[in-house]
């Protein structure tokens, strides 16, 4: 069974042109999937229909043979850990809190339980958020911020992942962490899709390379098979240029 | 989210470290314990105090006048002030997590205005020589049913319904209930007119125990659903987004909500009449003390509430003894300027 299957998936707002035309994908096991594109390509839009926030106007998304537009949130959101392109604003609760959050597809007690608490402290550990793990969320910064929220995601215990544009708010030393990380969730065994326009950093981490353009895939394959010049070009609108160094690693580069 | 987040912000801005939290179950328990003692004691002592004082002798002694004075007024006054109280408060602080708006209140969706239209065509058009007041009861109730039914069929549209376009229908429906009030209020002859400005003002008063035991039988079972959803109302206060990709079908908890928020505020309006300010401060007021957990802010809303009331409405009846001020007074002018100074004082 397929970790992912996408079927002729479809979706438009009314009276709007299509933002997903019939794409038709398959993840079967464990990976590291860059998605890219132009801006309104489709990608966040993707990733909502695979976590079944969007409900698609033709065919199924299917996460461990799971149909997402048929199964109970709950149920879904077992499988599927999603964090948005924009961060909540205005959270009151703590880090440890917000967290938190990532348990309530595993029981609506009024409390969390042991195994909650267990799953927090561990996504606590990975992000690395100790230091303010009782501070309001709203005190953070933009980076602060995308790490708890990854936390939280992590606490789902999901094997799908979705992140949109992870890397938007944090430094290149968190940007490196942050690869290394879902790396290594891709080496525990989970399937992540994350949404970036870092094609270097995709070049670079991802297994797989979807590159989506007006709501078709226009390639899905390895990196350096993917993230094609020609192929760029005529999707980003602007030259690219790959350079391989020695040691067989891909770099991009952009511009006339 | 971005809408109400300043105020959530505003309302809860506590430093920018939160305090430790290491057993949220017996933070949970003790704010349970002390909001229900504070409901106990308000509704104990209260009865007690008035304008013309009661002979504590003749209390004890279960002597008349004092004693039937006690137990068939002002008691059942009090429960009727802090059932009242509790549905106010509990539904203002579950509006104000699912509107994710702080200024959110139990009228926000037109209930208490829709109740006040159906109270007032009742008064206007039943003879006041009979028995009207059962009739305005039952007619306040079917202004609240109408509500619930506006909401039910918004929700059949996927398309339609979501909370801010239920916060624009309460809107709405606040607008024309208040039109047509006021053009039955100007078509009322005087004495009719009278009475609909007196209820329209709203108030405690002593009703029969059968009638505090139909209210608490609607009450208490609704209070302790919503109490039961307080886990998911902080999800939701994070904004849909995301409460959507933590598992919550915002879509049916908002529409359980406000069913269950029009039917705590329908009931209590059609008793009371509209009271103001109870759902908006007490919640607010308690957010400061016990934080913006709804675990500890949703109990503490209900008994606190309840408590809030059962006070406002003593003050009401004895400040100005024997001539009483309706009870919505009292608690918009004890409660706003307490109000207004917390949030300047921050």
């Amino acid at each position: 069974m397929s970790l992912l299957r996408l079927v002729d998936v479809s979706f438009r707002y009314p009276g709007a042109p299509a933002v997903l035309d019939g794409i038709s994908v398959e993840a079967r096991e464990a990976a590291l999937v860059a998605v890219v594109g132009p801006n309104g390509a489709g990608k966040s839009t993707l990733l909502d229909v695979v976590a079944g926030l969007k409900r698609p106007e033709a065919g199924r998304c299917l996460v461990n043979g799971l149909d997402v537009n048929r199964a109970g949130r709950d149920e879904v959101c077992r499988m599927v850990a999603h964090v948005p392109q924009q961060t909540p604003s205005g959270i009151p609760f703590t880090v440890e809190e917000v967290v938190l959050t990532g348990r309530i597809p595993y029981g609506r007690g009024l409390y969390e339980n042991e195994e909650d608490h267990e799953a927090m402290e561990q996504a606590i550990a990975r992000m690395r958020l100790e230091e303010f793990r009782r501070r309001r969320f709203d005190s953070l910064s933009g980076g602060e911020k995308q790490r708890v929220l990854l936390a939280a995601a992590l606490c789902q215990q999901s094997p799908v992942l979705l992140l949109d544009e992870p890397s938007a708010h944090l430094d290149p030393e968190n940007q490196a962490q942050l690869w290394k990380l879902l790396g290594e969730l891709r080496d525990m065994g989970r399937l992540v899709l994350v949404v970036t326009h870092h094609l270097a950093l995709a070049a670079r981490h991802a297994d797989r390379v979807w590159v989506l353009h007006h709501g078709k895939l226009a390639a899905d394959g390895a990196a350096d098979a993917a993230l094609e010049p020609e192929l760029l070009e005529r999707v980003f609108h602007v030259p690219f240029h790959r350079y391989v160094n020695g040691e067989g690693r891909v770099f991009l580069g952009y511009g006339h | 989210m971005e809408k109400g987040g300043c105020f959530w912000v505003m309302a809860t801005e506590l430093g920018a470290t939160a305090p430790a939290s290491p057993d949220l179950r017996a933070r949970a328990r003790t704010v349970f314990v002390l909001s229900l003692l504070a409901a106990a004691v308000s509704v104990a002592v209260c009865p007690l105090v008035g304008g013309s004082g009661l002979d504590y002798g003749r209390v004890w002694a279960g002597q008349a006048p004092d004693w039937p004075i006690l137990i068939n007024l002002r008691l059942p006054r009090a429960l009727l002030a802090l059932l009242a109280g509790a549905a106010l408060s509990g539904s203002g602080a579950m509006f104000q997590a699912l509107l994710r708006d702080a200024l959110a209140t139990p009228s926000s969706l037109g209930v208490t205005a829709a109740s006040a239209l159906g109270a007032v065509v009742a008064i206007a058009f039943f003879p006041s020589e009979t028995s009207w007041f059962p009739v305005v009861w039952i007619s306040a109730l079917a202004g609240a049913g109408a509500v619930i039914a506006l909401v039910a069929a918004l929700s059949r549209s996927h398309k339609r319904f979501s909370a801010f376009t239920l916060l624009l229908t309460g809107i709405a429906v606040n607008g024309i209930c208040s039109a047509l009030i006021l053009l039955l209020h100007s078509l009322a002859g005087i004495t009719k007119a009278f009475q609909i400005t007196h209820w329209l003002m709203g108030g405690i008063a002593a009703v029969e125990y059968p009638v505090l035991a139909l209210l608490a039988l609607v009450i208490v079972p609704v209070n302790i659903w919503v109490l039961r959803l307080a886990r998911v109302l902080n999800v939701i206060s994070y904004g849909e987004a995301w409460a959507a990709g933590r598992g919550v079908d915002c879509r049916s908890v908002t529409l359980r909500g406000f069913i269950a928020g029009t039917v705590l505020v329908g009931t209590t309006t059609a008793v009371t009449g509209p009271i103001a300010f109870v759902g908006l401060i007490v919640p607010h007021l308690l957010r400061r003390i016990v934080g913006p957990d709804y675990r500890l802010l949703l109990p503490a809303s209900i008994f606190g509430g309840g408590a809030f009331l059962v006070v406002c409405d003593t003050i009401s009846r004895s400040v100005l003894a024997p001539v009483e001020i309706p009870v919505g007074v009292a608690t918009a002018l004890l409660g706003g300027p307490f109000f207004v100074w917390i949030l300047w004082s921050r």
